[in-house]
């Protein structure tokens, strides 16, 4: 099974300050990607740059609705994800646990749908 | 933490002998899912009358009684809703006269805590279905520790608990030697909720209950020598808690022994020599033993490292696990023969330790002792990755960056 995991770190402040925690433990993230990478398990992945960079578009009626930010204003934002590949939920949950983020912000856990 | 309220006697009645009166319950049955759903409304009957009517001179006796009867009828028990507080008042004279004739309640938590851990009930629910067998507690609390989702936990225990109604003939208090037979998957079962506990650093309270099992388990089966070694050797275990606490690590050699608990290692040594007596060692008295001896630098100043690797020679005989061979590989490289160690981490099966945080943090150890700088970096940073305790992983960090440097 492929699974998605999200990784929510606390967000940017707007003058680009990062918040603590964030960036600060790049050697943590870089452990992180090894062990899934060694582990055999590693299928895809990548860090985003912060959420004030982001920009938003909706459309509405028809109406072009384009803003600056993430589309959800919250405490925490998405930093990045991975694609794994494990035989179940379970597995994908240990991988969660040791995602650097799960200490500080959130670690999502999504099944990537089968087509 | 909730101020306590006056409703306190009822959590605390329900903390102590929630496992002793669900045993009670189901020991005829056999009807796990029942006996707590009957548990939990004499619970919710208890704190509607204890503090109106005072709490029962043996309100375990109280709590059976009502149980019982609320799990005879269900329908029943709405009938009596208006007229409960005569009928309960009457249950709990009912129950304490009971409570005088010991055979009436016979201690079946053995029978209840065997039946979980039963070779029919798949392994993977053992522990947390013993947990809320004997503890009471949630499976959405169970899920965090065993890292599951919730739903799928539910699922886990309704299944196990059916499993156990169908067979219910494992649900009988054992004699002595079918008792030797079976007590084993038991043993494991606490001992993985004791090391769930201590990788779960947050979640002292998993260790604790352990402990607890452990006692209950050491107390009701004297004859099993097994059981009191590993009650010996959740208390050595614990007796270090607060040498690394406040989030940090520190490994055991580096500890300072002054910040070990004396009275736990005192009781530890005791449970160990009352195992001892029965000359029956195995697995947990060997275990126990190993850290008798480190825990015996609190005197000697020093590690008896030839000791250790013995103990550790009958540990493999006894009991092959992928632990105990990696734990050997350390002694082995502390006792100044990496290349020993290093040979017998390469005969471990990739497959096994591919995501094994303990393997590669030792891996990384015996390579730095072998010399090979660079290998054991890139093993710490491995091992790092794989942990998800922040204090070691800072460690496993700080391991690398002065191999690397």
């Amino acid at each position: 099974m492929q699974y998605m995991i999200l990784n929510y770190v606390p967000a940017a402040k707007a003058d680009g300050a990062s918040a603590p925690g964030s960036h600060a433990d790049m050697h943590a993230w870089s452990a992180y990607t090894k062990a899934m990478l060694d582990a055999g398990v590693m299928r895809g992945g990548n860090a985003l740059e912060p959420g004030v960079t982001a920009t938003t578009v909706r459309l509405r009626d028809g109406r072009r609705d384009v803003h600056d930010g993430p589309y959800a204003d919250s405490k925490d934002e998405l930093g990045g994800y991975y694609i794994i590949e494990v035989p179940d939920l379970d597995a994908a949950l240990q991988w969660a646990a040791r995602n650097p983020a799960a200490a500080y912000g959130a670690v999502e856990v999504r099944p990537i749908m089968v087509m | 933490m909730a101020p306590r309220t006056p409703w306190s006697p009822v959590e605390a009645e329900a903390r102590q002998a929630y496992g002793r009166l669900v045993a009670a319950l189901a020991y005829r049955s056999g009807d796990l899912a029942g006996a707590e759903d009957a548990l939990s409304d004499a619970l919710v009957a208890a704190l509607e009358r204890w503090p109106v009517e005072g709490v029962p001179t043996n309100p375990q006796a109280w709590l059976l009684t009502v149980a019982r009867r609320r799990s005879i009828d269900g329908s029943r028990r709405r009938a009596r809703a208006n007229a409960a507080q005569a009928e309960l008042s009457r249950m709990r004279d009912e129950a304490e006269s009971a409570m005088n004739e010991p055979e009436l309640f016979p201690d079946v938590r053995l029978g209840l805590m065997l039946a979980c851990a039963d070779p029919a009930v798949d392994p993977a629910a053992r522990t947390p279905l013993m947990l809320q067998a004997v503890l009471g507690l949630s499976a959405e609390r169970m899920a965090s520790a065993f890292l599951s989702s919730p739903a799928a936990m539910t699922k886990r225990l309704v299944r196990a608990k059916a499993r156990i109604a169908v067979s219910g003939a494992h649900f009988s208090l054992p004699g002595r030697e079918a008792l030797s037979e079976r007590i084993n998957p038991l043993l494991d079962a606490i001992y993985a909720a004791f090391t769930l506990g201590r990788d779960n650093r947050g979640d002292g309270a998993l260790e604790s209950e352990a402990i607890w099992l452990g006692r209950v388990v050491a107390e009701l089966a004297p004859d099993e020598p097994e059981a009191t070694g590993l009650l010996s050797l959740m208390l050595f275990v614990s007796s270090r808690s607060a040498a690394d606490a406040g989030g940090g690590f520190t490994p055991l050699s580096q500890q300072d022994p002054a910040a070990w608990n004396s009275t736990l290692i005192a009781e530890a040594e005791e449970r160990l020599r009352a195992a001892g007596r029965q000359r029956r060692p195995s697995r947990f008295q060997l275990e126990a033993a190993i850290q008798s001896v480190h825990a015996n630098r609190r005197r000697s100043g020093r590690t008896d490292r030839s000791t250790i690797l013995t103990l550790y020679d009958g540990l493999l005989a006894a009991a092959p696990t992928i632990g105990a061979v990696i734990a050997r590989a350390a002694a082995l490289a502390q006792s100044g023969n990496a290349t020993a160690a290093l040979a017998d981490l390469d005969a471990l099966e990739p497959a096994r330790i591919a995501a094994h945080q303990p393997y590669w943090a030792t891996r990384a150890f015996v390579l730095a002792a072998s010399g090979e700088f660079a290998a054991a970096a890139d093993a710490y940073m491995r091992a790092a990755g794989l942990t998800e305790h922040r204090g070691i992983r800072v460690w496993l960090l700080e391991q690398r960056a002065v191999l690397a440097s």
